[in-house]
């Protein structure tokens, strides 16, 4: 009987510590989600020809519509809720990867491997933190451009970009969750709309919550998408209309946009790889 | 040198709701050896592969790959095994040969191996031509090479191949086969799952046919084709023989019941309703000269035969031998 060919240990990452196989894994798989972007950067319109298009609509079809309060332009108000919008809703898009993943047989071929499997998904949230910021960038980007302007300093505005991150990136690990679930991209898309989008609506993001009726207020001061618009808004220097609310999340903007980013990274992270673990097993 | 098996399954039990997709499987695979699993679609065949490529845990009994237990060891059995599923499992985006770095790094090569082990491979597998176009641009049996070459790519000593030529046309199924024979000839273990018989008997050293969730023959491809008749034998009598007496002329060749009428070979055409009652179908054992011996003894017996031909048992010819029931769906003139 002959012996298989065996490669030789130079060939091999085996006697490398858990730590940094898990970060090799990670890589490789950042790559493959990055080299999936370059060849098809279309995949990209969510980050970047959409928040264009959404802010230039909400500027010149509704701000005029829109009042503000307290006073300031529409444009400066809005760019905060924006940015918020453009993260949130790429969290449909991780779901719609993650199944099309899964339909694939791709998954199966991973969970096949010596691989750490957490690196799988630990690396899906890293490109889309990527996607992301690529879209924080266009946001800031067209915000300048039709007269959007941070007043305060440096160190504010790197906080409420930090701040923004953050929060997509927990949206991320729910954009997982969801894939997991559901069986098709199809309905992935479609459920990640019916959830992302009265999140986004059902906030401060492009309206003043005190414009709503009163049922509809405490919903919308508790979303997390207000607490990020009124964090920003507030870091940046720009109109923020929750300041006048006495509702805690928009008295401690930042602190709540945390508190929601830690509580949905620590419900979601560990739901999402439980998931992966028992997925058709 | 006694060495244990490279797979061995003992009472393996998979369920699905009220399903029970394994229903107690053994099995035991020496190493270097191609192993086949027979079976019809739902038989349990991927099941039984999920569970010994540590996909699946399973719900009773215990198996072990390389000497290593597929839930409590499944680290270890992951470090030996290769698998290759029905679908391939490619990412579409990336190109043939950044598939195969990948698959390679996370198999935990070294970047630079990765590489080379993906040079070698798109040569070996002929996919040279197509190693830098996106994998969604290749055919299908260009998916399967690739995905094939995927699961070969860090040497893996046992390698698990389910239904790896379902859906390719005779040409890659062929090219699929060739390459099969060349991993049995480095030495790789396989393990295989195939609906079709005669990729069975062509690849395999031993077989295992499964339905419904259980072992229901083992043994090597003659030792089944003899039990199991592997030859049929289709008469079409001349007009106005007693089909009686020809059935009685054939009887030292039938290895199972003689039948007449509609179990005709499709591939013969559609017979016209008073040709099926002069239509025999006789399971034999091949041998050399076996149509002549049997011309020679219907001569003998008075009985005049206008066509004779012998075809391959086929599936069906399989389960209904071992089950007593066709495979998938019950076909018209097949009695249950």
């Amino acid at each position: 009987m002959t012996a298989v060919t065996a490669l030789p240990a130079a060939d091999l990452t085996t006697g490398r510590n858990a730590v940094a196989q898990f970060m090799g894994d990670v890589w490789v798989l950042t790559k493959r989600s990055i080299a999936r972007i370059r060849n098809e950067p279309e995949t990209l319109s969510n980050v970047t020809i959409q928040p264009v298009m959404f802010v230039l609509m909400f500027t010149y079809v509704f701000g005029g519509a829109i009042g503000l309060g307290g006073g300031g332009s529409y444009h400066s108000y809005l760019i905060g809720g924006m940015l918020g919008m453009s993260l949130a809703q790429t969290a449909p898009g991780t779901a719609v990867a993650v199944v099309s993943d899964m339909s694939t047989g791709l998954i199966d071929r991973f969970r096949s491997l010596p691989m750490s499997r957490a690196a799988v998904l630990t690396a899906r949230t890293l490109a889309d933190l990527l996607t992301q910021a690529i879209g924080v960038v266009v946001v800031a980007a067209v915000g300048l451009a039709i007269g959007w302007r941070i007043t305060t300093g440096v160190g504010d505005a790197v906080e409420a970009f930090a701040l923004a991150l953050l929060f997509g990136y927990a949206f991320t690990w729910a954009g997982i969750c969801l894939g997991m679930v559901l069986r098709s991209p199809e309905a992935a898309q479609q459920t990640g709309f019916i959830i992302f989008l009265p999140l986004t609506f059902i906030s401060s993001a492009f309206v003043p919550t005190q414009s709503m009726p009163g049922w509809l207020q405490p919903v919308a001061e508790w979303n997390p998408m207000t607490s990020l618009a009124a964090a920003t808004r507030q870091l940046f220097g720009n109109p923020n209309p929750a300041a006048a609310v006495h509702a805690w999340p928009e008295q401690h903007a930042a602190l709540a946009v945390v508190c929601w980013a830690i509580g949905m990274l620590v419900v979601f992270a560990p739901l999402a790889v439980r998931l992966y673990r028992n997925k058709n097993s | 040198m006694s060495e244990e098996p490279a797979i061995e399954a003992e009472g393996l039990v998979k369920r699905f709701g009220k399903t029970r997709a394994l229903d107690g499987v053994d099995l035991t695979v020496p190493r270097g050896t191609v192993y086949g699993l027979l079976g019809p679609n739902g038989a349990g065949k991927t099941t039984a592969v999920r569970v010994l490529s540590t996909l699946m845990k399973p719900d009773g009994g215990h198996a072990r790959v390389l000497g290593n237990d597929v839930v409590t060891h499944a680290q270890d059995v992951r470090d030996s095994i290769g698998l290759t599923g029905q679908y391939a499992a490619l990412d579409e985006y990336l190109t043939g040969r950044a598939n195969l770095v990948m698959i390679g790094q996370l198999s935990r090569l070294t970047a630079k191996a990765a590489k080379r082990r993906a040079d070698e491979l798109i040569e070996r597998f002929g996919l040279a031509k197509a190693a830098n176009r996106a994998v969604k641009t290749y055919s299908g049996g260009m998916r399967r090479r690739l995905d094939l070459a995927a699961s070969l790519i860090a040497h893996p000593q046992v390698l698990f191949l389910d239904e790896p030529t379902t859906g390719l046309d005779p040409s890659a199924r062929a090219l699929m086969w060739d390459i099969v024979r060349q991993l049995v000839a480095d030495g790789t273990t396989l393990l295989l799952t195939t609906q079709y018989l005669d990729e069975a008997d062509q690849l395999a050293g031993r077989i295992a046919v499964i339905d419904t969730g259980k072992v229901i023959a083992e043994g090597t491809p003659t030792q089944l084709k003899a039990s199991l008749g592997g030859r049929r034998l289709l008469l079409t009598l001349a007009e106005g023989v007693d089909a009686a007496a020809a059935a009685e002329a054939l009887a030292p060749f039938a290895t199972g019941p003689v039948s007449s009428g509609g179990t005709a070979d499709p591939s013969r055409g559609e017979q016209s309703p008073d040709d099926s009652s002069r239509l025999l179908e006789v399971p034999v054992t091949a041998s050399d000269g076996l149509a002549t011996e049997v011309l020679r003894a219907l001569d003998a017996a008075g009985v005049k035969v206008s066509d004779i031909a012998v075809r391959t048992a086929s599936l069906d010819d399989v389960f209904l031998t071992l089950t007593g029931h066709v495979a998938e769906e019950r076909k018209e003139g097949v009695p249950a």
